[in-house]
């Protein structure tokens, strides 16, 4: 992301402030996604880190500054925001990781090596743990005092999975052509609409997931 | 009949939907294991009675085998929705829980609640490299930076964070940073003035 290193090098106030606010609204929609999107997408450990470095800095220049001074409060009142977004959403990603572990180590798994990994290695670490927990738990209160035949978990009927049909709003946010939203089948012929810039759809989420991922369109 | 027990367990957790944590029903637990066991031991000896050459055995083994499923997907619903349940009092009272709720759980339930607050914490201290980020505070978006609250317990000397102490006694009000104060909201020892 050549924006945030350049962030990072920058030492003049006016550029800091607006990168700053670049990364801030670039997380305020990865937010939104992830708040309505049903399954988990790609971690933005790079906004996350980069925001929290800021809110720190921010803090700093708070214990300069002088007691009862104005500013402070507007400062401390916007840093209180981003602390918010932050915790919302690592929070909301937490939550999608407690609920669809089991799904979501095997999407790891599965992963081909040039594919991004949708958890961040604190997630990976997590959600290892948290799985692991769970099955002991079960294990130990009531798999082991089953009959033999019946002590394992079945991945395919325990885990939970996102429910990928469920319908998001969006905005376009680039053109797009020929998205095919039904395939063909016996008595309805396919359906494809071509996405403008700016329209806004109800739509099944599944035919839209690799747009989200791009950031062709955005959910609201 | 057929994983009856198995049954109540479920509507045990179909009627504590509000939030509250019944007890842990270490007997209904035991009973449909009981039961399992039992169903097993009779699929057992049919089945290897109808190796020797016995007829018709075969349509209770399935009925049989179609309980012990049900049974065990009961069982695991139940403890499941359990520990959903305890995770989400992680987020309310914190790392700490109050005593009746402890009191409903079973030990191994306990154990759990451990190894989860360890594995939050230590999740939480490993966001963004230094210090971490407590998730468990900014609940709610923020609308202003100081909140009027009321006591509603002693809670003896506070310190803020610029360094003043306050004593915070049952029905006085302060005027205090919410950040400050949040998690003694969710605990129930200050609340939040509306008007």
């Amino acid at each position: 992301m050549s924006e945030l290193e350049e962030f990072g090098d920058e030492s003049s106030e006016e550029v800091e402030v607006l990168t700053a606010a670049e990364v801030l609204s670039k997380l305020e929609q990865a937010w939104a996604d992830e708040k309505f999107a049903p399954d988990l997408l790609e971690a933005k450990t790079d906004l996350v880190e980069c925001m929290l470095e800021q809110i720190n800095e921010m803090e700093e220049n708070i214990q300069r500054a002088k007691r009862g001074d104005f500013k402070v409060s507007l400062h401390r009142m916007e840093i209180d925001r981003i602390r918010y977004l932050l915790s919302s959403y690592l929070r909301c990603r937490l939550m999608k990781i407690e609920k669809h572990t089991t799904h979501i180590l095997e999407q790891e798994q599965m992963r081909k090596e040039e594919e991004n990994s949708r958890l961040s290695p604190e997630e990976y670490t997590f959600a290892k743990e948290y799985q692991a927990s769970m099955e002991g738990h079960f294990k130990n209160i009531a798999l082991r005092h089953m009959p033999p035949n019946l002590q394992s978990l079945d991945p395919k009927q325990t885990a939970v999975r996102p429910n990928l049909d469920s319908y998001v709003f969006l905005r376009v946010a680039e053109d797009t052509q020929g998205v095919l939203v039904e395939e063909e089948t016996v008595d309805t012929g396919e359906e494809i609409v071509d996405l403008e810039k700016g329209d806004q759809h109800i739509m099944r989420y599944r035919p839209v997931v690799p747009l989200v991922a791009s950031g062709a369109v955005t959910l609201i | 009949m057929l994983a009856e027990k198995a049954l109540e367990l479920i509507r045990e957790l179909q009627r504590s939907k509000d939030g509250s944590l019944p007890p842990y029903n270490e007997d209904g637990v035991r009973q449909v294991l009981e039961e399992m066991r039992a169903l097993f031991e009779q699929n057992q000896k049919d089945v290897s009675a109808t190796v020797e050459g016995e007829k018709g055995l075969f349509s209770g083994v399935q009925l049989r085998h179609a309980a012990l499923e049900r049974n065990k997907r009961c069982l695991l619903a139940y403890l499941y929705n359990r520990l959903e349940e305890i995770r989400k009092m992680r987020w309310e009272f914190g790392s700490v829980l109050p005593g009746e709720v402890k009191y409903n759980m079973c030990e191994q339930e306990v154990q759990w609640f451990g190894k989860y607050n360890k594995m939050l914490a230590t999740y939480m201290r490993s966001i963004g490299g230094v210090g971490g980020l407590d998730l468990t505070q900014d609940m709610k978006p923020p609308k202003t930076l100081y909140i009027e609250v009321r006591c509603l317990a002693d809670h003896g000397e506070f310190e803020t964070q610029d360094g003043n102490i306050i004593v915070l006694k049952k029905n006085s009000q302060h005027f205090l940073l919410r950040s400050e104060c949040e998690h003694l909201i969710r605990q129930g020892v200050l609340e939040h003035m509306v008007h």
